[in-house]
């Protein structure tokens, strides 16, 4: 089953700095973090201390709910420093490289010879849980639950986003060893979601024992969560997992080598980069290691993409889910009489109280100012069109803010992540924080139900 | 730039927490991020850049779009005066007759409404919204120009506190204040509001008075009724008034609704940015048209139904208010419901009731009330079909 899914709503960034389809550099592991603040919901319980000897592979923290679910260090070398913030919140176990790359040999059996009680356990052994996800919530799966299915989107179409087809060009193998391997954890099978675009042409398009559907549509058609509403989207009571592509293909390397080998293909991009172009780099990579893609100033570094991204700073690390490093402006300055521009050609603007759809080749030197003050929510047109799900975007945003479990519930709550509504906080012009409120409404809901 | 940065920069820290007016802060912000975007930039968990279109933006075309008809009310201001006052004006004298009356309705309809705003962000400790800027242009253009100004000065006093502030500000209000302060107005005082010689800048004054204009007599004081409210009693030939006056405006009635001209070029800007719904418009002018085709099919009335869309207030309320994003519906399905019903409610109103035939008002008012009923059954229908989904699975 490929029936092409068109999606008409939504927005492709017109945002300068994309990166060229070339990998300038092969970072070699030096400093690594893992971040427990990467998996909602999850408590961590430290398994090391500063100063033990570690090998990739090798249990950092593990779930105090959860007690096999454990985290990997991706690197071998030493725990240098663990980080901890207000009442002692663990917020980074940083690992120092000792260029040994040295990695844990796991026993791996057959992919065909094992269930889902054994492909489980292995999966959590070798700290490759973490990288599924659920929905409902969008947490670490809860490795008891029965997945109605298992989800890949095999397109990116976030603002600047690591082209798959490019990034993930060498690991084909791995990446098919890595759906057979996920295939065996739900009766539901693999869904994998590929661009309508020279869908038979795709490299992926190769694979076997997957579902495809074929999704074509500007932003956030590529979000695993908007595929998943035209697919089979999700009841109460339902669950299904996500996986992200450069994950499956660690999951495949796994079986391929015996080894958790996480090493990925990023972009780093953005209008404040430097070369922006693809980089091979370590898991958590830390953002010293990337310096030299970073030009002067007052710059935000964001692991992730500029809507849904985490700034970490220069001194940061890559984030667990993440695949891309944006770079941009900070926008710390006054704009004298702005918005009576009539038209503000140095900025780009979805309304068309802006002239700015006239410019519709421009790229744009996009920056962190707000453009505005914070607002009730005053329009209600603009955030359907950015939202390419049947639920009303509006009405789910007051429910969670009245935190009404009932109303978010039958309204589609279950659907719905940060990063499905970022683009309705892109185009608010209340500038409204959006995710802030569903993340909110999702927290409520853990708690409550 | 830099001037004005200074300035701002210099005054700053007597605004800010702890200085001399600090419980000022919220107006200062107000006018600080008037003359600049401010500084500040996207918070942590969220996006990371912004479009650029803000409130400010959105109001200030919805403003620009009702320039075309205050610029023609203005001039049709003098013009009427002259007319029913049998004076020989030329097109400045004119105007400037309009200027002159129609300032100090907007000094009123700003300086008291604007005043609630920035007082009641100042108790709340919120920013000043724009959303103000929009309902006190409006309501000079609805109202009587003769209107007693301190009579003004309730109505919006009306409309700011109780129509909008009580309910938690811009955003939160069920009612357009700029149609409450009307209504007010319309209810409280209706001698002022409503008959014949009211919408003709100082006819009433002179009828009150018993002697006619100093200039000379007044012509004839029925010519002061709006084309509406002869039209309901005797069809619009007997009006005296021409399909053409109607659709450019050289009739008497509120300054910005009679020109359907003007209000035409605002609906296209409106439309054209995207600022307002064109499905509101669009279904307002169905329903009108639905009704009025009804009326001279049962024999209820003998005006065509596309000329009620010249009449009144009809064209007005359509583009400008029944649009209002906060008190509309906030469903797409339910924008057609919402708007056709404004628009036969309007003309059921004009049929049905000779006493009062301007029903755009109350149609608008009513509807804005049933809005939120509108979107329950819209958005229940989603649901349902999610409920049923999780069933057949």
């Amino acid at each position: 089953m490929s029936d092409q899914i068109r999606l008409k709503k939504g927005l492709d960034l017109p945002i300068a700095g994309a990166a060229l389809c070339e990998v300038t550099k092969r970072v070699a592991p030096g400093l690594v973090a893992v971040k427990p603040t990467d998996f909602r919901g999850m408590v961590p319980r430290l398994l090391v201390k500063e100063g033990d000897s570690v090998q990739a592979g090798t249990p950092l923290f593990a779930d105090k709910k959860v007690a096999e679910m454990v985290f990997c260090s991706p690197v071998s070398g030493t725990v240098e420093a663990i980080v901890r913030g207000d009442k002692r919140k663990l917020l980074e176990v940083r690992v120092k490289a000792d260029g040994k790359n040295e990695a844990i040999h796991f026993d791996i059996p057959k992919i065909a010879s094992l269930d889902k009680q054994g492909m489980t356990s292995l999966l959590l052994k070798c700290g490759l849980w973490p990288c599924i996800k659920q929905r409902p919530y969008g947490t670490v799966a809860d490795p008891q639950a029965e997945p109605k299915s298992i989800f890949i989107s095999g397109m990116n179409t976030a603002p600047l986003g690591a082209d798959p087809e490019f990034a993930l060009k060498d690991d084909f193998n791995a990446i098919q060893a890595g759906v057979e391997a996920l295939g065996r954890l739900s009766k539901g099978g693999v869904h994998l979601s590929l661009p309508a675009r020279n869908f038979a042409g795709n490299e992926l398009h190769k694979l076997t024992g997957v579902i495809f559907h074929q999704f074509e549509g500007p932003h956030p058609a590529g979000n695993v969560g908007v595929q998943i509403n035209h697919i089979s989207p999700i009841n109460k009571g339902e669950v299904v997992w996500t996986v992200s592509l450069p994950w499956v293909a660690v999951i495949g390397r796994l079986f391929l080598k015996g080894v958790y080998d996480a090493h990925r293909t990023i972009a780093v991009a953005g209008p404040a980069a430097v070369n922006p172009s693809y980089v091979e780099v370590p898991a958590g990579v830390s953002m010293t290691d990337l310096a030299e893609y970073f030009g002067e100033g007052d710059l935000r570094i964001i692991s992730g993409d500029v809507l849904t991204g985490e700034a970490v700073g220069r001194e940061g690390f890559l984030g667990f889910y993440h695949d891309q490093v944006s770079v941009i402006k900070e926008g710390k300055y006054f704009e004298m009489f702005g918005w009576a521009n009539p038209f503000r050609a140095k900025k780009f603007s979805v309304s068309r109280a802006y002239p700015a759809f006239l410019r519709c080749k421009k790229k744009y030197d996009m920056d962190t100012n707000e453009n505005g003050g914070e607002r009730a929510f005053l329009m209600n047109d603009v955030y359907g069109k950015v939202f390419p799900m049947d639920i009303y975007p509006l009405q789910l945003f007051k429910a969670c803010l009245a935190g009404d479990l009932e109303k978010m519930e039958n309204l589609g709550m279950y659907e719905v992540l940060e990063e499905d509504v970022a683009l309705c906080e892109y185009v608010c012009p209340s500038k409204v924080e959006i995710q802030k409120i569903v993340r909110e409404g999702i927290e409520l809901m853990m708690k409550e139900l | 730039m830099t001037m004005a940065k200074n300035f701002f920069d210099k005054i700053r820290p007597t605004f800010s927490k702890g200085g001399k007016l600090g419980w000022l802060h919220s107006s200062f912000d107000a006018f600080e991020t008037f003359f600049f975007v401010p500084d500040r930039t996207t918070r942590k968990g969220g996006v990371h850049v912004k479009d650029c279109v803000d409130l400010k933006r959105l109001l200030i075309i919805v403003v620009m779009a009702m320039v075309p008809a205050l610029l023609f009310g203005i001039w049709n201001l003098g013009f009427q005066h002259s007319k029913v006052f049998g004076l020989d004006w030329g097109f400045w004298q004119m105007v400037w007759y309009g200027f002159v009356k129609i300032i100090p309705l907007y000094l009123v309809s700003y300086v008291v409404g604007l005043g609630i705003e920035f007082a009641s962000a100042q108790m709340k400790g919120h920013e000043v919204s724009e959303g103000y800027l929009v309902s006190g242009f409006i309501i000079p253009l609805i109202v009587p120009v003769d209107v007693p100004w301190w009579m003004l000065a309730i109505a919006v006093a009306f409309a700011v506190i109780i129509g909008k502030e009580v309910f938690g500000g811009s955003g939160m209000n069920i009612w357009n204040p700029a149609l409450l302060a009307r209504a007010f107005l319309f209810f409280s005082y209706p001698s002022k509001m409503s008959g014949d010689a009211v919408w003709v800048g100082g006819l009433s004054k002179a009828l009150a008075g018993g002697t006619p204009w100093k200039g000379g007599e007044v012509v004839d004081a029925l010519s002061g009724a709006t084309p509406l409210s002869h039209a309901s009693l005797d069809g619009l030939s007997q009006a005296g008034t021409s399909v053409m006056d109607l659709f450019v405006g050289t009739v008497p009635g509120a300054v910005g609704e009679t020109s359907v001209i003007a209000i035409l070029i605002g609906a296209l800007i409106l439309i054209c940015t995207g600022v307002a719904s064109w499905k509101i418009m669009c279904s307002s002018v169905l329903g009108a048209l639905f009704v009025g085709w009804l009326g001279t099919v049962g024999g209820v009335t003998d005006i065509p139904c596309w000329e009620q869309l010249l009449l009144g207030g009809f064209a007005f309320g359509t583009v400008f208010m029944a649009t209002d994003p906060v008190t509309s519906a906030q469903t797409e399905t339910g924008k057609w419901i919402y708007g056709f019903l404004i628009g036969a409610l309007c003309v059921t109103v004009r049929l049905f009731n000779p006493g009062y035939p301007e029903g755009m008002m109350l149609a608008i008012l009513l509807m804005n009330t049933f809005a939120p009923l509108i979107d329950h059954y819209v958005v229940n229908a989603n649901v349902n079909r999610r409920l049923k989904r999780a069933k057949t699975v």
